[in-house]
C-alpha cells in the first residue's frame, strides 16, 4: 500500500506491528492513554552503589528478550553500551532488544552479539559505520527490522507506550550516592541530558552508570534520584575524544559558505529574520555557517533573537552569550564550549527530547520554531529528505531532530550541494524519505535554490530576488549536465529483506529500508 | 555581445588548472571573469594534465562568467605554444599571457590565435589577450604592448615584480605606486582595461579592503583575486553607493534637462556641471546597473 509520500508500504512487515502508514503530517492523534511510570518503593537508607554492572544486571532481573535503552549524549566516545552487553553476553542472556537515542561507529562491536544471539533486535535514531554496513547486507540477522525514529518520535514512542524499555542504562558524567545526576560536571561531562531523561522517567528500571560519584549532593540535576535504581561507578564512561569536541569551528569550504550566505538572505528576503525571532541550525557544514551570516545580519540591523534550539553548538552559545538570543533549549550539547555554556549560562537551559519534540505533547519547542537550517544526504522533485542512507542505499546517518523541526518551524530550510563526488543529490525519488516534502519549504543549493510550490507566500516575497531561484526540475537538469543521471540502486523485494523501517515522528510509517542488490 | 574592451571586469579569479573540483565549481560565486591557471600554479610534471583538464572543461562546462586561461611563456617556456594548440580550439574568452616583456609575444600568440579563428570559422576577435606586466622590461614596453589591437586589459603581476625591483610587498604599496600608475596610463592611453594584482593573504580582509580601494581609486577596473571571498568584497568596494548613485542620476537628468530646454550653463546644488562630470556621472550609473543595483530606485536619495 501506497503512503502518503507515494511509498510502496508492504501490508505484513514481519516482526512489526506497527500498520499505521504515513497520512500527513499532523494526521495522527493519541487513541489510547499512554504509558504508565513504573511504581516503586524505596526502602529507606538503602545503599543504591552497587559493586559492577554484573550486580546490576542480576538485581534488575534482566532476562532473555527484554529491552535495554541507552542515550547517544556520549557519542562515538561511549564505552557504556559495550561494558553492558559484553556483561549480559557473559551471562548468557539472549534475545535483547537495545533502544538506544541512537547508534555511532564506537557500536560496531554490537555485530558480534548480533551474530552469537545476545542482541537481536534494534531502534535507534541511525544506524552507521560498520555496523550500519552490515545490517544492511544481512537484514536477517536481527529478528526484526530496526526501527528508525527521530529524537521527538522516540520520546513520543516511549510515553504513548509504543515503546516498553525494561532496563536503561544510563552513563552519567556526575551523580551522587542518591542517583541525582547531571551532564554538566566530571571528566567525560556531556552537556544536555535531554534524551536520557525520557528513559529514565520511563523505564522499569534504571542504572545510572557513572565515572564520577560525588560523596556530596550534585545540583542541578537532570535525572532525579526519584528515578533511578542502582549506580554502578566504573573507571571511564567514554572517551573525552569522541564525546565532544574541542569546539565546532565553522567550515571553510566556500562552497559550503555559499550555501550558508543564501540562506542567511532567504531567512532576510522573506522576513523571517526580525526581531524576536527563534532558530535551529544544524551541527555542521552549511548549516552551521549560517550561524556567520545570521549573525551579521542581526548586528546589522540590531535585532535580537527570542530563542534557539539544539543541539547546540559553540557557534550557537556565542550568540547566546552576547546577547543575540534570549535563551537556548538544548536537549543534545555538541561541544566543549557549548558544554562550559550549559554550565555556566543560566540562559541556557537543558530540555528532555520530549520538550524539544515529542509531537504528542501539547507544546514541545519546535512547534514555536521560526527557522530551522538543515543538511541533507540527498532530496528528490517532491522536496523529500533523506539523511539515513547514502546513494548505494546503505545506511550511514540518522534521523535525528531533521523531520521534527522541519514540521515545527515556520521556514523549513536544507542545504546541499547540486553534486556530491560524481553523483547528483537532486533525485526524482530519494532513496529513502526521512523528512517528507511538505515540511520543506526552501531546498539550498550552490547552484540554485528551489522554493516548495506550496509556499506560495514565499514565492512571491522572493519575486525579483537577485537569488538564483530556480525549480528543483531546473537544478537537477543542471546537476545531469555535470554528472549525468545515475542507474537506480537495485532493491530486494522480499519483505524478509527489508532493513529497517523508518517511523514518522507520529508513529506511522513512513518508508522501509531494503537491502540493495548487487550486480 | 558585449565589447570585450569594456566589460565588467570587477574581479578575475585564479582557478587551479588541475583541480577538477575547483574548476566545477569555479563559476558558483559570481567571479565576472575566470582565470584558469597552467602557469605558475602548475607543477612542470603537470602541465600537460593541467592543459588538457583546462580544455575540456571548457569544452563541457557552460560557464556564465568569462573564461580566461593564464598559459606558459610562449618563448620562455617550452610549454606556452602546446598550451595554445589545446586551449585554443576549446574557445576561451580570453588568453592571459604572464610576464610579457615584448609586443612581439603578443604578436605570436595573435597569429596564432587567428590561425584557430579561421580554421573553426570563428569571427575575428572571438578570442583576446590579457596580458600580465611583471617585470621592469615589460613596464618599459607597456605603452606599445597595450596597444596591440587584439589586447582587451593588462594586469599587473607584482610578485615577479618585486622580485626584479629587489623589494618586497608592504603594506602601504609603495614598491608598487609607479608601476601601478604607469600601467594604468598605458592602458588608458590605449583605451583598454587595467586590473591590478593579487593579494595573497586571504586571512586579512581589512589589508585586502585598504588595497581594493586604493587601486579602485588610482582608476583600475578590477582586481585578480585568489579566493572567492575577496569576489564579494571587490564587488562591494565596486559597487558606487545609493548616495553616490543619486548623486550621479540628479546630474545626467539636469544634462538632459538642459541638452532639451537649450539650456547653456549647467548647475546642480549650485556647483557647475561641465562635460567631465556628466561622463563622470554616467560612469557610476553604469557600474551601478552592472552591479546589478536597481538605479531609479536610488533617485532621490543624495
Amino acid at each position: 500500500m501506497k503512503n502518503a509520500v507515494g511509498r510502496e508500504i508492504p501490508e505484513v512487515i514481519p516482526g512489526i506491528k506497527n500498520k499505521r502508514l504515513y497520512k500527513g503530517e499532523f494526521a495522527y492523534l493519541p487513541e489510547k492513554p499512554g504509558a504508565a511510570r513504573k511504581i516503586r518503593v524505596g526502602i529507606p537508607h538503602t545503599n543504591k552503589v552497587l559493586a559492577s554492572i554484573d550486580e546490576a544486571i542480576e538485581k534488575t532481573g534482566l532476562r532473555d528478550g527484554q529491552t535495554i535503552s541507552f542515550h547517544h549524549h556520549l557519542r562515538n566516545g561511549d564505552f557504556v553500551m559495550k561494558m553492558v552487553v559484553e556483561r549480559i553476553a557473559a551471562k548468557g542472556i539472549k534475545d535483547i532488544m537495545i533502544a538506544s537515542s541512537s547508534l555511532s561507529p564506537c557500536h560496531d562491536f554490537l555485530i558480534d552479539y548480533i551474530k552469537d544471539g545476545t542482541i537481536t533486535a534494534l531502534e535507534s535514531s541511525g544506524l552507521r559505520g560498520d555496523l550500519g554496513k552490515y545490517l544492511t547486507v544481512n537484514p536477517q540477522a536481527l529478528k526484526k527490522p530496526t526501527i528508525i525514529r527521530s529524537h521527538g518520535g522516540r520520546a513520543r514512542a516511549i510515553e504513548a507506550g509504543e515503546l516498553h524499555i525494561d532496563v536503561a542504562f544510563m552513563g552519567a558524567p556526575a551523580c551522587d550516592r542518591f542517583g541525582n545526576a547531571t551532564g554538566r560536571q566530571g571528566k567525560s561531562a556531556f552537556g544536555s541530558m535531554g534524551y536520557a531523561m525520557i528513559d529514565a522517567a520511563y523505564a522499569d528500571k534504571v542504572v545510572l552508570v557513572t565515572d564520577n560519584l560525588v560523596d556530596g549532593a550534585v545540583y542541578p540535576y537532570s535525572i532525579p534520584q526519584i528515578d533511578v535504581d542502582y549506580i554502578v561507578p566504573v573507571e571511564a564512561i567514554g572517551d573525552p575524544e569522541g564525546i565532544a569536541s574541542g569546539a565546532i569551528r565553522i567550515t571553510k569550504s566556500p562552497t559550503q559558505l555559499l550555501m550558508a550566505k543564501y540562506a542567511a538572505e532567504i531567512m532576510e528576503e522573506t522576513g523571517y529574520l526580525k526581531q524576536g525571532f527563534s532558530l535551529q541550525l544544524g551541527s555542521g557544514g552549511a548549516s552551521l555557517a549560517a550561524a556567520l551570516f545570521i549573525r551579521e545580519k542581526m548586528e546589522k540591523n540590531d535585532i535580537t533573537g527570542s530563542f534557539g534550539i539544539g543541539g547546540v553548538t559553540g557557534v550557537f552559545s556565542e550568540m547566546l552569550k552576547d546577547g543575540l538570543f534570549e535563551v537556548c533549549y538544548d536537549a543534545q550539547t555538541f561541544d566543549m564550549t557549548a558544554v562550559k555554556s550549559i554550565a555556566e549560562n543560566p540562559r541556557h537551559l537543558e530540555v528532555s527530547a520530549s520538550f524539544y519534540a515529542n509531537p504528542w505533547n501539547a507544546s514541545p519547542i519546535v512547534n514555536n520554531l521560526d527557522v530551522v537550517i538543515l543538511s541533507a544526504t540527498e532530496v528528490d522533485l517532491d522536496f523529500n529528505v533523506n539523511v539515513i542512507t547514502d546513494s548505494n542505499g546503505v545506511l550511514m546517518g540518522a534521523s535525528g531532530g531533521h523531520s521534527d523541526a522541519a514540521a515545527g518551524a515556520a521556514l523549513s530550510i536544507i542545504v546541499v550541494p547540486l553534486v556530491r563526488g560524481r553523483l547528483p543529490m537532486i533525485r526524482d525519488h530519494v532513496q529513502n524519505v526521512v523528512t517528507p516534502g511538505e515540511s520543506i519549504d526552501v531546498i539550498i543549493t550552490d547552484r540554485g535554490i528551489a522554493i516548495n510550490p506550496l509556499r506560495k507566500d514565499i514565492m512571491e516575497k522572493l519575486k525579483g530576488s537577485k537569488l538564483p531561484i530556480m525549480t528543483l526540475a531546473e537544478l537537477q537538469a543542471l546537476a545531469y549536465e555535470f554528472v549525468g543521471k545515475p542507474e537506480e540502486v537495485g532493491l530486494s523485494q522480499d519483505d524478509k529483506d527489508i532493513v529497517a523501517v523508518v517511523e514518522y515522528r507520529d508513529g506511522s510509517i513512513l518508508d522501509v529500508i531494503r537491502k540493495p542488490i548487487a550486480d | 555581445m558585449t565589447d570585450p574592451k569594456t566589460k565588467l571586469r570587477r574581479t578575475m579569479m585564479f582557478v587551479p588548472g588541475n583541480s577538477p573540483k575547483m574548476i566545477n565549481s569555479a563559476d558558483i560565486y559570481g567571479a565576472d571573469s575566470l582565470m584558469f591557471d597552467i602557469e605558475d600554479s602548475i607543477a612542470v610534471t603537470e602541465k600537460d594534465t593541467a592543459r588538457i583538464l583546462v580544455a575540456q572543461a571548457l569544452k563541457s562546462i557552460k560557464f556564465h562568467s568569462e573564461t580566461v586561461v593564464r598559459i606558459n611563456h610562449p618563448t620562455q617556456t617550452p610549454f606556452g605554444m602546446d598550451d595554445l594548440k589545446v586551449i585554443l580550439p576549446s574557445k576561451p574568452d580570453l588568453i592571459r599571457l604572464p610576464k610579457v616583456e615584448d609586443v612581439s609575444e603578443v604578436e605570436l600568440v595573435a597569429k596564432e590565435i587567428e590561425r584557430v579563428e579561421k580554421e573553426n570559422g570563428w569571427p575575428e576577435g572571438t578570442i583576446n589577450i590579457i596580458s600580465a606586466i611583471e617585470s621592469v622590461k615589460g613596464l618599459y614596453n607597456v605603452r606599445e604592448i597595450c596597444k596591440h589591437p587584439r589586447m582587451v586589459a593588462i594586469a599587473l603581476g607584482a610578485e615577479d615584480f618585486i622580485a626584479n625591483l629587489k623589494t618586497q610587498r608592504t603594506k602601504t604599496g609603495i614598491e608598487l605606486y609607479y608601476v601601478r600608475s604607469q600601467i594604468l596610463m598605458a592602458a588608458r592611453d590605449a583605451e583598454i582595461q587595467c586590473m591590478d594584482t593579487v593579494f595573497s593573504d586571504v586571512k586579512d580582509m581589512e589589508g585586502f579592503e585598504h588595497e581594493v580601494s586604493n587601486s579602485r581609486d588610482m582608476g583600475f577596473d578590477g582586481k585578480s583575486v585568489i579566493h572567492p571571498k575577496q569576489i564579494t568584497e571587490v564587488h562591494r568596494l565596486y559597487t558606487p553607493t545609493d548616495k553616490q548613485i543619486a548623486k550621479a542620476l540628479k546630474v545626467l537628468d539636469a544634462y538632459d534637462d538642459a541638452q532639451k530646454n537649450h539650456k547653456g550653463v549647467l548647475a546642480v546644488d549650485g556647483k557647475m556641471i561641465d562635460g567631465p562630470i556628466v561622463v563622470r556621472a554616467q560612469r557610476v550609473v553604469d557600474q551601478a546597473i552592472a552591479a546589478g543595483v536597481n538605479v531609479e530606485e536610488k533617485r532621490g536619495l543624495a
